[in-house]
């Protein structure tokens, strides 16, 4: 076990490394670049001393642009390996002060989102899958297909329409009220709380479809195999069927699906938070992408780059615990 | 294994009494699920299991061997008739009771692969019914599993591995201790050799006979190899697409075959001489189809012996000789002949109506 998660773990490193040159490269052949947008700014200032031509040679030079795409993504690397991810060109503060402002939003958005949708879905799933053709089975799909179908902004602008602005529950966007300020700790935490609600709402509801057809699926496959046939006809008790016998079943195809989703926690919810006015990841990485951000977006894609390869390996290792199956070597 | 050794309860010399058993699957259509027809996979079987005997099912795939099997230990739900284990009518007892009755009857499936979870070791797979069940008190748990795996020749250190460890038959012989492990007075042997080679076959078959030996248990051992069933069986019942066509001790059914059906199926049996002759009697055409079987007698459409009543009366299942039935107008008495020709002049007159109807709408 050991063995081959240090061996996950080279490999791992090796693919990272691929990964962020094609970023790298990616970034840097995109049409308009952050130092063409500013020269040409700087070039057609009134008072303007230097040509466009002169200022994209300057500008190139200070920003590190003039090494070649091969030559600029090693200089790029070295500095990350000493921890140093250059400052933000979008937001003009180093990149990881500009993570750790936002991402911790999105975190608690997508983590609280997550737990829920798994609390919601997979029961939902074993009952449908439990009365299959039953009334509860076909209203449980029918509101999973609608939940699926949802686009996001018109499920956020529907829960705005009703819940801020018909029954005034909640406000209509932002993450602090106006007396924010004059709140004891305590009553911070509860006003960000509430602003976060109606985004949970619309993320939990557009997630819960997929996860609840597919646990449904699953334990259907589960539920007509022999062996939950023997364990009803040595009389175990209907729930235990369920619970012992066919849901740790389920959990393989669960884990690997749950596991791959670990990189979802920080990516941040884009539509979402623009939606709601939240300063989370989703946000900022899009505004960075659009200015063509290099360093902040070499972070952030690098930053999901290594949760994925690490949400496989854990999803892998779990596989061993939750199938006896499976042995790792 | 002393304890398992019980008397038996005595009160009757049937374990297993099956009483005009009916088995229909509905045939669901359109958006609101209206049933149009039915699979009619068990029509009314009957028959009896002494004690400590075996009674072996025979029949080709599709005649409903298994759904019968499946059936009588409430697997599924009947759709009529009577199933008596030990005088107590199964379909009668609620969801607890049934559940409280299942160790006393148990199944053994064909395919070992898929009936084993693959998820938990085999001395859990044993024991949990037995701990369910407490079949014996907690401290003599874990002495208990080992000794029902040694009977059927598993070791004990098999106890914490998983199934997919096993070769089939070892597996099978995982599914006999699971359910030996209950104590059970009945047990339902589901083709429990059909997946297997030969060589395990002989060995999972005499296995078998060596439980029935020494705790007295009572089988319905379903199949469609015939040897294993002369070999095993007491009794041999024969069903045919839903019915029993035929049903003897087995020396006296193997003996002298009565229904055209049964010949035709024995004449199957291979005879391990090259120089001897078989007379194979090939049946044309396929087993119908249990939605829409045939009228009269089930088997007239492929039956050599067919004859003009067996279109119409299906045959009574009478005594032909001494604890030897069958269902089969060519052994019908006088007065059983006298009701088939009644039915078969209804039917006819029924048909000409039905004829003259449709030609006067024609014209």
């Amino acid at each position: 076990m050991l063995k081959y998660t240090a061996r996950r773990l080279v490999y791992s490193v090796i693919i990272l490394f691929f990964v962020m040159f094609l970023i790298y490269v990616l970034m840097s052949c995109m049409p308009s670049g952050y130092v063409e947008t500013k020269a040409r700014e700087l070039a057609s200032r009134p008072g303007a001393t230097k040509s466009y031509a002169e200022w994209l040679d300057d500008l190139n030079a200070q920003y590190g642009m003039d090494k070649g795409i091969v030559g600029g993504y090693f200089i790029w690397l070295g500095n990350a390996l000493r921890g140093n991810w250059g400052d933000s060109w979008a937001w003009t503060i180093p990149v990881t002060q500009e993570f750790h402002n936002t991402v911790w939003y999105s975190f608690a958005l997508g983590l609280a989102a997550f737990i829920l949708e798994i609390l919601i879905a997979i029961p939902l799933g074993i009952t449908a899958a439990k009365k299959q053709y039953g009334f509860t089975d076909y209203f449980t799909t029918v509101v999973a297909m609608i939940c699926i179908s949802l686009p996001t902004f018109f499920l956020a602008t529907l829960l705005k329409y009703v819940f801020a602005i018909k029954l005034g529950w909640f406000e209509l966007a932002g993450m602090q009220s106006r007396n924010y300020m004059n709140l004891s700790d305590f009553g911070k935490i509860l006003d960000v709380a509430k602003h976060f609600v109606l985004p949970l709402i619309t993320l939990v509801v557009i997630s819960i479809g997929g996860l609840m057809r597919y646990t449904r699926t699953n334990m259907l496959e589960v539920l007509n195999a022999d062996y939950i046939r023997t364990a009803r006809a040595k009389g175990v008790p209907e729930r235990k069927v369920i619970n012992h016998h066919a849901f740790r079943n389920t959990l393989i195809p669960l884990v690997t699906m749950l596991g791959g989703s670990l990189p979802g926690l920080f990516s941040g919810a884009l539509i979402t938070e623009t939606l709601f006015s939240i300063r989370g990841i989703g946000y900022a990485s899009y505004t960075s992408m659009t200015q063509a951000d290099i360093p902040f977006i070499m972070f952030y894609l690098s930053f999901l780059s290594v949760l994925t390869l690490l949400g496989n390996l854990i999803s892998d290792l779990l596989y061993a615990v939750v199938d006896p199956r499976v042995r790792l070597n | 294994m002393e304890e398992m050794k019980k008397e038996p309860a005595a009160n009757s010399e049937y374990v297993l009494e099956v009483k005009n058993l009916v088995k229909w699957f509905p045939i669901k259509s359109g958006i609101i699920k209206k049933t149009v027809g039915n699979v009619k996979a068990v029509d009314g079987v009957s028959f009896k299991i002494r004690r400590g005997e075996t009674m072996g099912l025979v029949g080709e795939s599709g005649c409903g061997k298994s759904t019968c099997g499946r059936t009588i230990l409430r697997l599924l739900e009947k759709t009529s008739g009577e199933v008596l284990l030990e005088g107590v009518d199964v379909f009668s007892l609620s969801k607890e009771e049934l559940r409280k009755m299942r160790p006393r009857m148990q199944i053994v499936f064909q395919d070992p692969y898929s009936s084993l979870s693959p998820r938990l070791p085999i001395g859990e797979i044993i024991g949990e019914a037995v701990r369910e069940h407490h079949i014996v008190p907690p401290e003599e748990f874990d002495d208990y599993i080992t000794r029902v795996m040694e009977v059927c020749g598993l070791p004990e250190y098999y106890k914490e591995r998983y199934p997919h460890e096993f070769s089939g038959g070892q597996r099978q012989r995982i599914c006999i201790a699971r359910a030996l492990a209950l104590s059970p007075d009945f047990i339902v042997c589901d083709e429990p050799v059909s997946a297997l080679d030969v060589s395990i076959q002989a060995q999972i078959i005499n296995l078998l006979r060596k439980l029935q030996k020494d705790f007295g248990l009572t089988y319905l051992f379903i199949s469609h190899d015939l040897s294993v069933v002369e070999h095993i069986s007491d009794t041999v019942g024969v069903m045919y697409l839903g019915s029993m066509v035929e049903y003897a001790e087995t020396g006296k059914i193997f003996a002298n075959p009565m229904n055209p059906y049964t010949k035709a199926l024995f004449s199957a049996i291979p005879i391990p001489d090259p120089a001897a002759k078989i007379n194979r009697i090939i049946l044309e055409g396929s087993i119908p189809s249990p939605a829409n079987p045939p009228s009269g007698c089930k088997f007239h459409t492929r039956c050599r012996e067919c004859m003009e009543v067996c279109r119409y009366a299906v045959p009574e299942w009478l005594e032909a000789e001494e604890g030897h039935f069958c269902a089969c107008h060519l052994y019908d008495d006088a007065e059983a002949k006298a009701r088939a020709e009644q039915v078969m002049a209804e039917a006819k007159a029924k048909e000409k109506e039905a004829a003259e109807t449709a030609k006067k709408e024609a014209g």
